[in-house]
């Protein structure tokens, strides 16, 4: 993001050093992750300490400091879905994207992270992508729910989701 | 003053001070890891257990952040505090099954081998470099990273911290030695963070003494000392 | 929204809306909530708004979105009003008919109406059907009646009529004793009387009083506070507001998870709203009382719940939390006093002002007053939120609200207090749920979480998933807690391999007493509830993994073997299609085999398999 950008969203929280969580949260939603020279920036722009801002980046699950897919798929491992079985469900996914929690295809089409609970436990076990939710998934329901977004485009996962877009796969 | 009673002694403390601060004034042997008087305490380590009793109500603690209070009465060594430390000691040891002050602590409360899988680390996240870095030198350079089981201590970065002057605060304050100095001539290096910074020489005696970048922070730092002052060794100034 | 200045202006406006509504005029009133959106509900009510527009019916019939009814299993959820008429599963094919038939001509469309699982009756009202039958809905009940993001529809069903009370007529210390006498526990875990609380926090001296409203919502299968947030927020912001009033407050924050961003939006809207027409900010009806209330985002960690690692979240740091021997009343967020309390805890507050302390402490128990709020999911047939008076037992909410136990599966226990509660077995299904009866189970009411599980549920899976959530949540400061939980997993998830020994039960019984002594906060010092608990109740399902190497729940996949039966196997081929690893074989009309060498156990075939032929053993 360049330097006016980030000066923006400095602004938009008076530059208080106590706001930094709200700053590194609008500045990924915007970058999709959290990139090394803007914190670089940040931490100048604010005389805050770079290590004060790492050691927020590294402490909250929200925050990433590597790029992620176009595609966040967000698998929910909170206890309603757990007992229906979302631990299957991940695994189907990890071996059907090739990759482990955390990382990217490498067509960098997606990325795959777990979450602790959605707040739609009722519909378990759920999947979020992008910000569609898909409910009630199975391991056979997997590679269908994911070919559909092989095509879609980019903005629907990078943006933030003021209000998010929800469905249920059945 | 405020009076409490250690292990049957009266003590007195003063306001602002800890349980463990005192105790050990008064010779009373607690054992502890993360706790260093020029720092605030952190209380992580959890060995500085002991048992208080107030208003009538006993509870193990740590010490090393409990504030002295008015007539509570502290034990420092209990069934309790020995089957906590004991453990606590155990989970370090398989932590860091190498390090001497760990090897010492255990052989001290028979702790033997460990019951879990061993690691082979040598940190113990006990803060005390990153605290020293931040409140005493000031300069932020390393910090605790990640959380959880994965907590791990360093440069944002991982390597090479910006902002780290080599003061050696670290290196001497880590209980278990795992940072390192090497110095040469031309170079001061804390082999942990990846921190090379080159060496400036004595004007006078043309030994080398502190890293250039040091010297220009403590410059920066100070007011009113002539710039000329950073240009010679201690025992030359 | 005009500026209110006064009551006498609260009333009128009050007046005005009411009597611009006619209760008589028909209205659909949709959810949508965060589980109804994932059924489609948006497509439901573009679809009425075009048929009513079609139909030139605009100006006859009302439209309401209103947030989280709490039956999201059977979303979309519809509810005609005045009569009542409780339409579930709905489709947008289905809005022209409901309007032509239910609304214009009275007639009920039987299919969409919820039928009764054992007797198969169809029931016509929602205050009928079994699931909300057996529910108090006082706090809850009117996300159904408003939409969220319309302070009218508050205000019309007696919004701010607390806060108009307590500003003229009663001192701060009168609105503390009401609490106190109440006997309002907070609903956030802890269970600590709130007037208490508030007293503390009055009293401590400091030039700035703060209060919070946590709505971090940590644990991971819960949603009340979402829904409640997301469904009526203004009630939680007339609950903070009548708070800080009595404590002296003139400034408050809402931390709420970053993954609601529904809840996010919503309580912004409101607070927007209130600053508007001027009932947040300066001189406050007139009466000189100054507050306002920011917004905070979460960064997604758990241990943030915890009060002093919110408040140091909310200054922008890590959630770390501290040594609690200086309390939160006293030194809290900016070392001020800090009176934080849950979301359901706050929304009970105008409640407990409009209807007085009598009538609210005849609900409930001794020492638990008022309802609870549930999130009743896992293997249960009607899944939702559910209101219920404290006292109320786990057999009446499991069965006679929840419907019991779905298909052949029998119940075995009940999670409740997430991470740090734990499981309560069948043998003590007829306890009386309040605050204190869980403690002494063993367990703990927490923020509301019920999972319920059956037979097919692992005990030691369970204790190894909460220990795996813990070791990652713990904020990692204590040796104990970061270490110790990393052990018991460790331990737990050998035994689940079929490698436990001998012995690994009571060093788990050990660890967990030091985990739990010696830990600096709430997390650590109950993450070993999981485990205690189920190694109490469920000791013989420890003892067959350890010793005979078995998972009788057919959970822990080390332990156990697929195959298929073959009288049950109708050679369909579907699990065939699924198995990722290729370890199913069959021809057409034969029965199909596993290969157990090639089978990774991934279940794929048991969800797939329509005819129950695949066995686990
Ligand atoms: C690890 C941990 C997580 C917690 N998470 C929550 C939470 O998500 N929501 C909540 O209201 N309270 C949570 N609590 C309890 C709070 O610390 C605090 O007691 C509560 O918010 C006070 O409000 P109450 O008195 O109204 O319940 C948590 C406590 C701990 C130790
Ligand atoms: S490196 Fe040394 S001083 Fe720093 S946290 Fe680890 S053990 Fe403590
Ligand atoms: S008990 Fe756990 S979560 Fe709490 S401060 Fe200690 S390490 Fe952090
Ligand atoms: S447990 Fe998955 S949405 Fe709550
Ligand atoms: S010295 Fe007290 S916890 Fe480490």
């Amino acid at each position: 993001m360049g330097p006016k950008a980030i000066d923006r969203i400095l602004k938009k929280y008076d530059y208080e050093h106590s706001s930094i969580i709200g700053v590194l949260q609008d500045l990924q939603d915007e970058e999709n992750y959290l990139p090394e020279k803007d914190l670089e920036h940040i931490s100048e722009r604010l005389s805050m300490p770079l290590a004060r801002i790492y050691r927020i980046a590294t402490f909250y699950n929200t925050f990433s400091l590597t790029p992620r897919g176009k595609q966040l798929i967000n698998v929910c491992l909170g206890t309603a879905c757990h007992v229906r079985g979302a631990a299957r469900v991940l695994d189907r996914l990890k071996m059907y994207l090739g990759i482990d929690v955390g990382e990217m295809t490498k067509d960098r089409l997606f990325s795959l992270q777990t979450v602790n609970c959605v707040g739609a436990c009722a519909l378990g076990p759920i999947v979020v992508i992008g910000n569609e939710y898909h409910g009630q998934i199975t391991p056979g329901k997997v590679e269908s729910t994911i070919k559909k977004y092989r095509k879609k485009p980019r903005k629907s996962a990078t943006k933030s989701p003021r209000h998010k877009k929800l469905k249920i796969e059945n | 003053m405020i009076t409490f009673t250690i292990d049957g002694f009266e003590v007195e403390g003063e306001k602002g001070q800890n349980v463990l601060q005192v105790a050990l004034d008064n010779g009373f042997d607690i054992p502890h890891l993360c706790y260093h008087e020029a720092l605030k305490p952190y209380g992580a380590c959890r060995l500085c257990q002991v048992e208080v009793t107030k208003g009538g109500r006993t509870r193990l603690t740590t010490s090393c952040n409990y504030p002295v209070l008015e007539g509570i009465s502290v034990q420092t060594n209990t069934e309790k505090t020995t089957r906590a430390r004991k453990m606590v000691i155990e989970l370090l040891l398989a932590r860091c099954p190498g390090v001497p002050i760990i090897k010492d602590l255990a052989k001290e409360y028979s702790v033997g081998e460990p019951r879990f899988k061993v690691d082979n680390d040598d940190c113990i996240l006990c803060g005390l470099c990153e605290r020293v870095c931040r409140e005493v030198v000031g300069v932020d350079a390393i910090t605790f990273l990640g959380r959880g089981s994965d907590r791990k201590v360093g440069p944002p970065l991982e390597i090479n911290p910006k902002t780290c002057i080599a003061c050696g605060a670290c290196v001497y304050i880590c209980p278990t030695n795992c940072i390192k100095l090497e110095e040469t001539e031309s170079e001061r290096t804390i082999v942990r963070w990846e921190r090379t910074l080159p060496m400036k020489k004595c004007k006078a005696c043309g030994r080398s003494f502190a890293p250039w970048f040091q010297l220009e922070y403590f410059g920066k730092i100070t007011d009113g000392i002539p710039a000329d002052f950073w240009d010679k060794c201690v025992d030359c100034r | 929204m005009k500026r209110i200045n006064n009551p006498q202006e609260l009333e009128k406006v009050r007046e005005e809306i009411l009597g611009s509504r006619d209760p008589d005029k028909p209205c659909i009133t949709i959810c949508s909530g965060t589980g109804c959106h994932a059924f489609g509900c948006e497509k439901v009510t573009e679809s009425f708004r075009a048929e009513l527009r079609k139909q030139a019916l605009e100006e006859r019939i009302y439209i309401r979105t209103t947030g989280c009814h709490g039956f999201c299993e059977k979303g979309p959820l519809v509810v005609i009003n005045p009569q009542k008429i409780f339409y579930q599963r709905v489709t947008p094919e289905d809005t022209g008919e409901i309007i032509a038939e239910t609304l214009l001509k009275n007639n009920i469309i039987e299919r969409l109406l919820y039928t009764h699982p054992q007797t198969g009756e169809k029931i016509v009202k929602e205050e009928n059907v079994p699931f909300y039958k057996g529910q108090m809905r006082i706090i809850f009940g009117n996300n159904g009646k408003i939409d969220p993001t319309k302070i009218e529809d508050y205000i019309a069903i007696g919004g701010y009529k607390a806060l108009s009370k307590v500003l003229r007529e009663l001192s701060p210390p009168e609105i503390i004793d009401i609490i106190k006498n109440s006997g309002l526990r907070g609903r956030g875990g802890g269970g600590f009387p709130a007037g208490v609380k508030w007293e503390s926090c009055r009293n401590a001296p400091g030039d700035k009083h703060y209060v919070i409203c946590n709505a971090d919502e940590g644990d991971p299968g819960a949603y009340m506070d979402r829904s409640l947030l997301e469904g009526n927020p203004h009630s939680v912001l007339e609950g903070m507001m009548i708070g800080a009033y009595a404590i002296g407050s003139d400034e408050g924050y809402i931390y709420v998870r970053n993954e609601y961003p529904l809840a996010v939006r919503n309580v912004g809207i409101a607070i927007d709203q209130l600053r508007e027409c001027g009932l947040l900010g300066e001189n406050i009806l007139d009466t000189g009382f100054n507050f306002d209330i920011k917004v905070n985002r979460g960064g997604g960690a758990f241990v943030c719940g915890e009060s002093t690692a919110l408040m140091a979240s909310l200054e922008g740091q890590a959630g770390e939390p501290r040594a609690k021997h200086i309390h939160t009343v006293e030194s809290g967020l900016w070392e001020e006093p800090t009176n934080l309390n849950n979301v359901e805890t706050w929304a009970n507050v105008p409640l407990i002002i409009n209807e007085g302390v009598d009538w609210y402490t005849d609900i409930g128990t001794e020492n638990s007053k008022g309802t609870k709020i549930f999130s009743l999911v896992g293997k249960v047939n009607n899944t939702g939120l559910v209101e219920v008076p404290m006292g109320i037992t786990i057999r009446e909410i499991v069965y006679d609200i929840g419907g019991g136990i779905p298909g052949d599966g029998k119940f075995k226990a009940i999670q409740t207090g997430g991470p740090s509660g734990g499981c309560i077995p069948e043998s003590l299904i007829d306890i009386q749920v309040d605050f204190d009866k869980l403690t002494e189970v063993g367990s703990m009411m927490g923020s509301g979480g019920m999972i319920v599980m059956d037979d097919k549920t692992c005990m030691v899976d369970t204790a190894k998933y909460f220990l795996n959530f813990l070791k990652d949540e713990s904020c990692g400061k204590c040796t104990t807690c970061r270490d110790g939980t990393r052990r018991m997993y460790e331990l737990v998830d050998a035994i689940t391999r079929g490698e436990g020994k001998e012995g690994d039960i009571e060093l788990l019984e050990e660890l967990s007493w030091v985990v739990s002594e010696a830990s600096l906060c709430a997390l650590g010092q109950t993450a070993p509830n999981p485990v205690l608990s189920t190694i109490r109740y469920f000791t013989d399902e420890y003892e067959a993994h350890i010793k005979d190497k078995r998972c009788p729940a057919g959970v822990c996949k080390d332990l156990i073997t697929y195959s298929i039966d073959e009288e049950k196997c109708t050679a369909c081929g579907k699990c065939k299609k699924v198995c990722p690893s290729d370890a199913i074989t069959g021809e057409k009309k034969v029965p199909h085999i596993i290969d157990t060498e090639k089978c990774i156990r991934c279940g794929a075939c048991i969800t797939e398999c329509k005819f129950d032929a695949i066995e686990v053993a």
